[in-house]
C-alpha cells in the first residue's frame, strides 16, 4: 500500500479577504504533504494578481513550496472541477463559511457543488488562519466499507504529517443491525448482549486495518477506538463536534442521487453543520 | 431451564398477595366501573364488562406487569359525546373500531404516540375531562339531573343546583342529596383518616356497603321503603342470563359518517394516551423494576377492547388510581388484574340484586371526586410554578377541549406550545431546519466508569423528544447517563420532566442519571421542570439554579462546604499551572469550598486560541492548596497525552521500585530528584489504587480534573473524595 495519497493539492483562490489565510494554510498543507500546491482562480490572467499570490507566499520560499497557478474564467464549479481533472490534483482544498452570531459552520453552494462532483478528495476547512493551529486530535471513520481500509491508512499518514498525537477511530453502527426492537427487560438484555459483540467485532476488525499500515506510521500515537450506534455520518459529526476533533477524516460517499440531497445522509450531514475541518477521502 | 422452573414457582408462591390486591382492586372497581359508565351515558353493567374482560385479557396477553385495567377516568369525555351524538348501538361500533385501531398502533410500535404532546397540553387536557366529569355528575350528586348541550353551561348551573338543593320540599330528593354529599365527604376524608381497620377496604366501596346497609335498615329494621327517590336510585344491573340474552349486536350502520370517525379517532387518541401515560407512571412504582412492553400492552388493550365492545363493554384501558392501589397492596404480577377481573364476576352474579340499592347521588360523588382531582387548583398552581407560559399552553388546552372537543383541544395545545417556544426563541428556523436531524449521540465512554453519555444538539422539546427517548431506553436503569445539553440551546418543559422521571426511575433501579450543560441557559422560573434556553449573554445575576446546582448546594451542605453558584473572576491561584500556559481562563463558577480555601472545587470555563480559532471549554477541576511546598510536575495516564503537549521535551520520569506506577501514569516534570522524592511509598500507592485523573502541581498547589467537560453529580462526589484523601496523603508525607 502506497501511503502518499497527495501529490498535489488544490486550492480555489478569490481575492477576499479570507485569501491570506487560506493560502498559508493551503501551502503548509503542501508542505507537509510534500506535494505540489495549484492555485486555481476563476478569471483572467493578469500580472498584478500573480505578483499579489507570489508576494503573500514568498514566506514559504524557504521550505521550498512548489506552486503553480492556474487562471481560467467561466462558472467557478466548472471550473475548478475541469482544472483538477486536468492537472490531476488529489486533495481539493475548499472554505467553510460561519453561520453570524453563532459558531456554526456550514459549507456554501458553490463548494458544496464542488464537494458533490470532484473526483478527488476535499478538505473543508472552517477557519483558516495564518498562524498554525497545531492538530491534535483526528477523527476518523470506520464504517464497514471497502474504501474504509484506505481511509484509515490515510488518516494515519495525515496524523504523521501533521504530528497529531490522538486518532479515534469512530465505527458507526447502524441501529438497524440489532435486529431486536427494545420492549422490556429481556429484550434490553439481549439488545445489549448482541451490541457487546458487534462493539467487539468492530473493534477487532478496525484492529485488524491499524495492524496492516506500516509501523512508521502507528507508533507514537495515541489509537482510540469509539463504537457508536447511531444515524451513519451525522453521529461521526457530532462525536468530533462534542470529542473536539481538529480534524474529521471521512471516506467519500459511493454515489449520490437526487434522493440523497432530499433524505440527506452520511456527508450531506456533515456539510450542512461542519464540526471540524474535514478531509473527505476519495 | 432452572430460571423458568423458578418462575412458575414464584408465580405460586405469589398468588395469594396476588388475589388478596385483585380483590381488594375489585372493590373500588365495581362502584368505579357502575359510575364510569353510568356518567358517559352508557349501562351501568357496560363499565363492569369492560374492566372484567379487560383483566381477563390483558392479564393473559399484555406485556406489563402490575396494572390494572378496565373502564377509564378520561374515556367519559369522549363516550359521552360518541354516545349522544351516535347512540348507544353505534358508540359499541365506535369503541370496536378504536379497538382495532389501538391494536394497529401496537403492531406499529407506536408506543411511543404520548410522547409526542406537550405535558402541559395534556395536563389540560386531563383538566378538562375532569371539569366534563365534575361538571356533569355534580348536579346528579344534588339529585337535580340536568340536561344541557354544552359542558360549559354545566359548569355554570353549578350555583343554581346548589341554590335549588337548599331549598328541596320532596323527601326523597333531600335523602338522595344527603347521599351525595356524605359520599362526597367520605371521598374527602377517606384519606385523611389513619386508621387501618378503616383503611382495609377502599372509600368506593365504604360507600357502596354504607348505603346497601342503609337500605337494609330501611327494608329489614323500620319495615319502610327506602326514602331516596326511585329515580336517583341505579337502575338496571343485568342478571348473566339477561347480559347473554340481552346482546346488542353493535350497529356499524353509521361507518361510513364523520361523527362516527371523529368518535373512533377521539375515543383511540384518549384511550391510548391515558394507558400509556398510566403504564409509564406504574413502571415507577413496580416493586420489582420492571419495565414494560408498551407495544405488547397496547396489542393486548387494543384486542381486548374490541372484545368488550361486541359484549356491550366500554373501552379497556390502563388505569393509573386502581393499579397504583393494586401495587400498593403487594401485587406481583399481572395476576392480580385477572383476579380483580373474577371477583367482579363473583360481585355480580352474587350481588347484582343489592347493587340496585345503591342511590345514584352517593356513587357519582366518587366521580366528582374523581373529577375535581384532575382539575384541582393544585395542579394549576404547580403549573403557574414551573413558568406562566405554561399556565397558557394549559388554558388553551383546556377551553379549547371544553368548547369544541378533545381532539381540537389538544392539537390547539400543541399548536400554542409551538407558538411560544417560537416566540421565546424569537426563531423558526432552528426549529424548522433542525427537527429531522437525528440530534442525539449516545455512547459509552471508553474510558473510566464506562458511563453512557448522551449529547443532544440544535433544540429539544416534545418535537423530537422521542428521539432522545429511544436512545435512552437502550440503557438499562442501573447504569450511569450523563445527558449533555450544553450543544443545545432551547430544552423544553415536556423534555425537562422527562429527564426528571428518568432521573428518579434510575435512582430507584441503583443507577444515576445526571443531565449537565445546562447551566449556561436561563430560564424564567425557579422550577426544575422549567424550559431553558441558551443566552448569547449570559446573565450576571442568575435567577435560578439548574438541577445539577441545587445537587452541588446540598452537596455542600452535606460535607459541609461553601457554595457559590456566581461567576467569579478571581482566578489568579490557577495562572502558575502550565496545563492553562496556552488557554485563557475566562472565570469559575459552582464553586464549593472546603477549610477555608483548602480544597477548591469549582466548574471553569476557558478557551483556547484567539479570536476565529477560539474554542470555549468548560470542565470541572478541584484545586487544592498545600501549605507546604512540592516540586512542580503533571501526572497522567500513561498514553493520555493530549493534555500535556505544554510539557514538549520533558520526558517520562520512571521510578524505581514502582514498575506498575511507572507502566500506568505518565510523570513529567523539570526536578526529577524532587519529584522522585515526593513520590514515595505512600504517595504513589495512592495513585496506584486510585481512578485516573490529570494531576498538576504548581509548587504550592495542586489542579485536579478528569474529563474535559462538566462533571456530573457522582463524579463530582467522586473527584472530591480523591482530592480530599490526596491532600490527607500530601500532609501526613
Amino acid at each position: 500500500m502506497s501511503l502518499k495519497p497527495f501529490n498535489s493539492i488544490g486550492i480555489g483562490v478569490a481575492f477576499s479577504p479570507n485569501l491570506k489565510a487560506n493560502l498559508f494554510e493551503a501551502a503548509r498543507l503542501a508542505i507537509f504533504f510534500d506535494s505540489k500546491l495549484f492555485l486555481i482562480h476563476v478569471g483572467e490572467f493578469s500580472e498584478d494578481k500573480t505578483k499579489a499570490l507570489k508576494i503573500i507566499l514568498a514566506s514559504f520560499k524557504k521550505d521550498d513550496l512548489n506552486y503553480e497557478v492556474i487562471f481560467e474564467s467561466g462558472n467557478p464549479v466548472d471550473v475548478i472541477l475541469k482544472a483538477t481533472e486536468e492537472k490531476k490534483i488529489d486533495l481539493l482544498i475548499l472554505g467553510a463559511v460561519q453561520r453570524e452570531r453563532f459558531l456554526k459552520y456550514y459549507v456554501g453552494s458553490i463548494a458544496r457543488k464542488i464537494t458533490r462532483k470532484a473526483k478527488c478528495s476535499i478538505l473543508l476547512l472552517i477557519k483558516p488562519s495564518v498562524k498554525r493551529v497545531p492538530c491534535q486530535h483526528i477523527v476518523v471513520n470506520g464504517l464497514k466499507d471497502p474504501k474504509t481500509e484506505r481511509t484509515i491508512a490515510s488518516a494515519f499518514y495525515v496524523a504523521k504529517q501533521l504530528q497529531a498525537e490522538i486518532i479515534t477511530v469512530v465505527e458507526e453502527i447502524k441501529q438497524e443491525e440489532i435486529k431486536i426492537k427494545v420492549d422490556d427487560d429481556i429484550s434490553l438484555r439481549r439488545t445489549n448482549i448482541i451490541k457487546e459483540r458487534i462493539k467487539l467485532r468492530e473493534n477487532s476488525r478496525i484492529k485488524d486495518i491499524i495492524a496492516h499500515i506500516p509501523k512508521g506510521y502507528t507508533e507514537n500515537i495515541v489509537i482510540k477506538t469509539q463504537p457508536i450506534f447511531g444515524q451513519q455520518g451525522y453521529s461521526i459529526g457530532h462525536y468530533a463536534q462534542i470529542s473536539r476533533a481538529d480534524l474529521l477524516i471521512m471516506n467519500a460517499p459511493s454515489k449520490m442521487t437526487f434522493w440523497d440531497r432530499l433524505f440527506p445522509h452520511d456527508i450531506e450531514h456533515i456539510l450542512t453543520e461542519l464540526p471540524t475541518d474535514v478531509l473527505i477521502l476519495q | 431451564m432452572s430460571p423458568k422452573k423458578n418462575n412458575i414457582k414464584s408465580f405460586f408462591k405469589t398468588i395469594p398477595q396476588n388475589i388478596f390486591s385483585g380483590f381488594v382492586v375489585s372493590l373500588i372497581a365495581l362502584p368505579l366501573g357502575l359510575g364510569l359508565a353510568m356518567a358517559s351515558d352508557a349501562p351501568p353493567i357496560s363499565g363492569i364488562i369492560a374492566a372484567v374482560v379487560g383483566g381477563i385479557l390483558v392479564a393473559i396477553l399484555g406485556g406489563s406487569n402490575v396494572t390494572i385495567t378496565g373502564p377509564g377516568n378520561g374515556m367519559v369525555g369522549v363516550l359521552l359525546v360518541a354516545i349522544t351524538t351516535l347512540g348507544i348501538e353505534s358508540a359499541y361500533a365506535a369503541v370496536i373500531c378504536s379497538g382495532v385501531l389501538i391494536l394497529l398502533l401496537g403492531f406499529f410500535r407506536m408506543g411511543k404516540l404520548a410522547d409526542f404532546f406537550p405535558s402541559s397540553a395534556i395536563q389540560g387536557m386531563l383538566a378538562a375531562i375532569g371539569l366534563i366529569i365534575l361538571g356533569k355528575q355534580f348536579h346528579i350528586m344534588l339529585a337535580h339531573k340536568i340536561k344541557r348541550e354544552d359542558t360549559l353551561d354545566y359548569l355554570f348551573e353549578t350555583p343554581i343546583t346548589i341554590n335549588d338543593a337548599l331549598h328541596y320540599q320532596n323527601e326523597g330528593l333531600i335523602y338522595a342529596a344527603i347521599a351525595g354529599v356524605l359520599g362526597f365527604a367520605i371521598m374527602i376524608f377517606y384519606s385523611k383518616i389513619r386508621n387501618k381497620y378503616l383503611q382495609l377496604i377502599p372509600a368506593p366501596m365504604w360507600i357502596v356497603i354504607l348505603s346497601i346497609g342503609f337500605s337494609y335498615y330501611f327494608e329489614l329494621v323500620l319495615h319502610q321503603e327506602n326514602p331516596i327517590a326511585k329515580q336517583y336510585m341505579i337502575s338496571g344491573i343485568p342478571s348473566f342470563q339477561d347480559i347473554a340474552e340481552d346482546l346488542h349486536l353493535p350497529n356499524f350502520t353509521r361507518v361510513g359518517t364523520f361523527p362516527f370517525w371523529s368518535s373512533v379517532f377521539a375515543i383511540t387518541l384518549i384511550a391510548s394516551i391515558e394507558s400509556l401515560l398510566s403504564i409509564k407512571a406504574v413502571d415507577k412504582l413496580d416493586p420489582e423494576k420492571r419495565r414494560s412492553n408498551v407495544n405488547k400492552d397496547l396489542k393486548a388493550l387494543g384486542f381486548a377492547t374490541v372484545v368488550s365492545g361486541l359484549l356491550g363493554g366500554l373501552n379497556v384501558v390502563t388505569v393509573i388510581a386502581r393499579s397504583s392501589v393494586n401495587v400498593n397492596n403487594g401485587a406481583s404480577n399481572r395476576s392480580s388484574n385477572f383476579f380483580h377481573a373474577v371477583f367482579l364476576l363473583l360481585f355480580i352474579g352474587l350481588f347484582s340484586t343489592q347493587l340496585t340499592r345503591i342511590p345514584l347521588p352517593a356513587l357519582m360523588a366518587i366521580l366528582v371526586y374523581t373529577g375535581y382531582k384532575l382539575a384541582s387548583p393544585k395542579v394549576i398552581r404547580k403549573i403557574l410554578y414551573i413558568g406562566k407560559e405554561q399556565l397558557i399552553i394549559f388554558f388553551v388546552t383546556l377551553l379549547v377541549t371544553l368548547k369544541i372537543g378533545l381532539i381540537t383541544g389538544i392539537l390547539a395545545g400543541v399548536i400554542t406550545t409551538l407558538i411560544i417556544h417560537f416566540v421565546l426563541n424569537k426563531t423558526v428556523s432552528l426549529f424548522a431546519k433542525n427537527v429531522l436531524k437525528p440530534n442525539v449521540l449516545m455512547y459509552r465512554e471508553q474510558e473510566g466508569q464506562h458511563n453512557f453519555y448522551v449529547s443532544v444538539k440544535h433544540f429539544c422539546s416534545f418535537l423530537n423528544y422521542y428521539k432522545l427517548k429511544r436512545k435512552l431506553d437502550f440503557v438499562p436503569e442501573n447504569q450511569d447517563v450523563i445527558v449533555d445539553f450544553s450543544l443545545c440551546s432551547f430544552v423544553d418543559h415536556t423534555v425537562m420532566e422527562n429527564m426528571h422521571s428518568y432521573q428518579e426511575l434510575f435512582k430507584k433501579r441503583g443507577g444515576h442519571f445526571d443531565v449537565i450543560g445546562l447551566d449556561m441557559h436561563d430560564a424564567d422560573s425557579e422550577h426544575p421542570f422549567a424550559l431553558r434556553r441558551l443566552l448569547p449573554v449570559p446573565n450576571i445575576i442568575k435567577n435560578n439554579l439548574t438541577r445539577r446546582q441545587t445537587s452541588m448546594e446540598s452537596l455542600a451542605k452535606i460535607y459541609n462546604l461553601n457554595y457559590d453558584s456566581k461567576n467569579s473572576h478571581d482566578v489568579d491561584f490557577l495562572n502558575n499551572f502550565l496545563f492553562f500556559n496556552t488557554k485563557t481562563i475566562d472565570h469559575i463558577y459552582n464553586v464549593l469550598n472546603y477549610k477555608n480555601n483548602a480544597i477548591t472545587f469549582f466548574d471553569i470555563e476557558f478557551s483556547e486560541g484567539e479570536f476565529i480559532a477560539k474554542e470555549v471549554i468548560r470542565t470541572t477541576m478541584l484545586h487544592i492548596n498545600l501549605n507546604k511546598a512540592i516540586p512542580e510536575f503533571t501526572l497522567d495516564r500513561e498514553g493520555f497525552l493530549e493534555r500535556v503537549y505544554a510539557f514538549a521535551g520533558f520526558k517520562d520520569i520512571l521510578l524505581q521500585n514502582h514498575n506498575d506506577f511507572s507502566k500506568r501514569f505518565y510523570l513529567l516534570g523539570d526536578n526529577e530528584e524532587g519529584i522522585k522524592q515526593f513520590f514515595n511509598d505512600d504517595i504513589t500507592h495512592f495513585f496506584e489504587s486510585n481512578p485516573y485523573y490529570h494531576v498538576e502541581s504548581n509548587g504550592n498547589g495542586l489542579l485536579v480534573f478528569g474529563k474535559v467537560r462538566l462533571a456530573s453529580t457522582k463524579e463530582i462526589k467522586m473527584l472530591f473524595d480523591f482530592g480530599k484523601r490526596l491532600n490527607d496523603v500530601i500532609n501526613t508525607n
